[in-house]
C-alpha cells in the first residue's frame, strides 16, 4: 500500500528565543498508509494537536518535512491552500465554528471556496449531508436551531463536502452521550469504508480507539512512545499505565485476571475477545 | 438523615423556539429526594431531562409545575432565591465559560465578595477552598494558563468559598481529558467524604458512577431507575434500550452469564470483576 503522508524528523518549537521556548513535537518520523484508519493517543500536552496541525499545513515545521503523496507540502508555500482541500481537519467542538444562515450554506462553504459551483457543489453538499445522516429537511434550517449532536454532524459534513483524501478528527465525540458517540463514529466508519479515505482519529477514549482503528500511534512528551496495531499496543498495557495513559477497561480486567493466575492473552482488548478466551479456558478446565 | 433537595411532581416545558414550533417537555412529574451528605450520579442520554433537573436544584430554572425544595425552602419563593443559591452551587460543562477574574484567588473570591463577607473572612475562605481542591500553589496564577481539569477545580473552589451544602456538577467532566476528569472526580469525592458536602454529578461516563452512593437514570423526562450503582448496572438490556451503555466489566459478566457461567452482574470494578471471573473459572 502506498504512503499518503510521510512525516520526517518533524520538530516544532513554540516561543523560540523566549524564556518559554519549548519543543511541542521533537524529531517525529512516521508514515500513514493510504486508506488506513490511524489512531493517535497521548495526554494533553503530549504534542497531538501540534502534530495534526502540521498535516494540513496550518503549522509550518521548525525543522523536518511533511510529505503528502510523496511531495513536500511546503515545497511551494503559495499552494498550501490546495493541501488543506486534500487533508481535512475537524477541530474539537467544531460546532462552535458554524456561522451560516442555513445548514446547506454552512456545508457548502468549503467546497464553494474550492471553486465548485452549480450541480457539482449541490452534489458535494448533499452527499456529505447524507453521509452524516442529516435529512434533506434539515438543510434549510438554521444550524443554531439544532441539538448539540446534530450541530457537530453539520460541522463534520462541512469538511466531508470537500471530499478530502485524508480526514483528521480531533476528539470528535467529546461531550456527546453514548448513542451520539456511536452514531458519529458510525458516520466516520462509513466515510472510511465507502470512500476509501484515510482517517486519523485523535481521542482520549481508549475504548473508541480500540474499536475503530487499524493502527495506533502513542505520543508522550513530544515523542513517539510506541506504534502498532491495537493488539500490539494494548498488550503493553502496563507501560501505557506507567506513562499516565489509560487503557481500555477490558485490558485492565485482562491484566487483573493474569495477576490472578489465569493465562489470558495480554493482547485482548475487546469484551468479545476476552469472553472467547474465558470460554475456551472453561472448556479446558472441564477436561482436566 | 435529613433531606437536601426534594422535588414534588416536578415538570418543566421549554417553550417553542419560534411561533408555531413545538414545545419540548423536559420533565414529566419527577419525585426525587436527595439525602444530605450523599453522592448521587444522574445518567441519561441527551434530551432525557437530566440537565434540566439539575438546573432546578438551585433555581436556575423554576418548576413549570410542582415544586423543588432545597433544605425545605421552595425555589418558587423569590424571597428565598439568594439563600437557596448559597446552599446549592453549580459547576457547568465548559471550564472557559465560568471563570470571571484574571487571577485565580480573585475568581474564587467572587461569590463571597458578592455575599458581603468581611475581607479577612474572604481571605480565609479563598485559601481554604483552594486547599480543598488541591490548587493552593496556583493562588496568584492566571486562570487562562491552567489546564481544563485545573480550571474546573478553580470553578469548584469558587463554589466552595460560598460554603454551600451541596454541589451540582452538570457534565463538568465532559470536556476534560482522562487526567483532568480524574482530578475533578477525586476532588468532589474528597469534599463529599471530608466535608460532608452533598454531590449531584451529572455525566455521560458510566464509569464515573462506580463510586456513587446512588444512581438515578433519566429517560424522557422521568426518573426510570434509582438505586445503588451495583444494582442499577445489572439492568443491562434496559439501559442499552435507552441509548446508554454499561461499564465493560458488567458487559463482560452479562455475556458470560448468557453462556451459562455463574458470575454476578454486581462485580462493577475491575478487581471485583476479575475476582468474580477467576472464581467461576477453575485454574489448574
Amino acid at each position: 500500500m502506498k504512503e499518503i503522508l510521510q512525516i520526517e524528523h518533524l520538530t516544532h518549537t513554540y516561543g523560540a528565543g523566549t524564556p518559554f521556548q519549548r519543543n511541542a513535537v521533537e524529531d517525529l518520523s512516521f508514515s500513514v498508509r493510504d486508506g488506513e484508519f490511524l489512531g493517535i493517543i497521548g495526554h494533553t500536552g503530549s504534542g497531538k494537536s501540534t502534530l495534526i496541525q502540521h498535516l494540513n499545513g496550518l503549522l509550518k515545521p521548525t525543522s523536518g518535512r511533511v510529505l503528502l503523496d510523496g511531495k513536500d507540502i511546503w515545497a511551494e508555500p503559495k499552494k498550501i491552500r490546495s493541501v488543506r482541500f486534500r487533508v481535512g481537519l475537524v477541530f474539537q467542538y467544531p460546532e462552535y465554528q458554524l456561522f451560516e444562515e442555513t445548514v446547506y450554506k454552512d456545508i457548502a462553504f468549503g467546497p464553494a471556496n474550492m471553486g465548485k459551483t452549480g450541480d457539482e457543489l449541490d452534489r458535494c453538499v448533499r452527499s456529505a449531508a447524507r453521509l452524516v445522516g442529516l435529512k434533506d429537511a434539515a438543510l434549510d434550517k438554521s444550524p443554531f436551531e439544532l441539538s448539540g449532536g446534530q450541530k457537530r454532524r453539520v460541522a463534520l459534513a462541512g469538511v466531508l463536502a470537500m471530499e478530502p483524501e485524508v480526514l483528521i478528527l480531533d476528539e470528535p465525540t467529546a461531550g456527546l452521550d453514548p448513542a451520539g458517540r456511536e452514531n458519529l463514529m458510525a458516520n466516520i466508519r462509513d466515510f472510511h469504508r465507502n470512500h476509501g479515505g484515510t482517517v486519523i482519529l485523535v481521542s482520549h477514549s481508549m475504548d473508541e480507539i480500540a474499536q475503530n482503528v487499524d493502527r495506533i500511534l502513542v505520543l508522550k512528551s513530544s515523542h513517539i512512545l510506541m506504534q502498532g496495531t491495537p493488539k500490539e499496543v494494548f498488550a503493553r498495557g502496563k507501560e501505557l499505565l506507567e506513562a499516565g495513559l489509560d487503557v481500555p477497561q477490558v485490558t485492565r480486567v485482562a491484566m487483573a485476571l493474569r495477576d490472578r493466575g489465569l493465562p489470558i492473552d495480554p493482547a485482548v482488548y475487546t469484551v468479545a475477545d476476552l469472553e472467547k478466551e474465558l470460554l475456551a479456558l472453561r472448556k479446558g478446565g472441564a477436561v482436566c | 438523615m435529613s433531606t437536601m433537595i426534594e422535588t414534588k411532581d416536578l415538570s418543566f416545558i421549554y417553550p417553542a423556539a419560534e411561533e408555531g414550533g413545538r414545545e419540548t417537555v423536559a420533565l414529566r412529574g419527577v419525585d426525587v429526594s436527595i439525602e444530605k451528605g450523599s453522592f448521587v450520579v444522574v445518567l441519561g442520554h441527551n434530551g432525557s431531562g437530566k440537565s434540566t433537573l439539575a438546573k432546578t436544584f438551585n433555581a436556575v430554572l423554576l418548576p413549570g409545575g410542582g415544586h423543588v425544595y432545597v433544605e425545605g425552602m421552595d425555589t418558587l419563593d423569590e424571597e428565598l432565591l439568594l439563600a437557596i443559591r448559597q446552599r446549592v452551587g453549580m459547576v457547568f460543562q465548559n471550564p472557559d465559560n465560568q471563570i470571571v477574574a484574571n487571577v485565580v484567588e480573585e475568581d474564587v473570591a467572587f461569590a463571597p465578595e458578592n455575599l458581603g463577607v468581611p475581607s479577612e473572612e474572604i481571605r480565609k475562605r479563598v485559601d481554604d477552598a483552594l486547599k480543598a481542591v488541591g490548587m493552593s500553589e496556583f493562588v496568584t496564577h492566571a486562570p487562562h494558563l491552567l489546564s481544563g481539569g485545573q480550571k474546573q477545580r478553580i470553578a469548584i473552589a469558587g463554589v466552595i468559598a460560598m460554603e454551600p451544602d451541596c454541589i451540582v456538577l452538570d457534565e463538568a467532566t465532559a470536556m476534560l481529558d482522562p487526567i483532568g476528569r480524574g482530578e475533578v472526580l477525586s476532588t468532589v469525592h474528597r469534599l463529599n467524604r471530608e466535608k460532608g458536602i452533598t454531590v449531584v454529578l451529572i455525566t455521560h461516563h458510566m464509569n464515573e458512577a462506580e463510586d456513587a452512593d446512588r444512581v438515578l437514570v433519566m429517560d424522557d423526562g422521568k426518573v426510570v431507575m434509582d438505586g445503588a450503582p451495583r444494582e442499577v448496572f445489572t439492568h443491562v438490556g434496559e439501559l442499552r434500550s435507552m441509548g446508554l451503555t454499561v461499564p465493560d466489566t458488567v458487559a463482560l459478566l452479562y455475556d458470560l452469564r448468557q453462556e451459562g457461567l455463574n458470575v454476578p452482574l454486581t462485580a462493577l470494578t475491575v478487581d471485583e470483576c476479575a475476582d468474580a471471573v477467576a472464581a467461576a473459572i477453575p485454574t489448574r
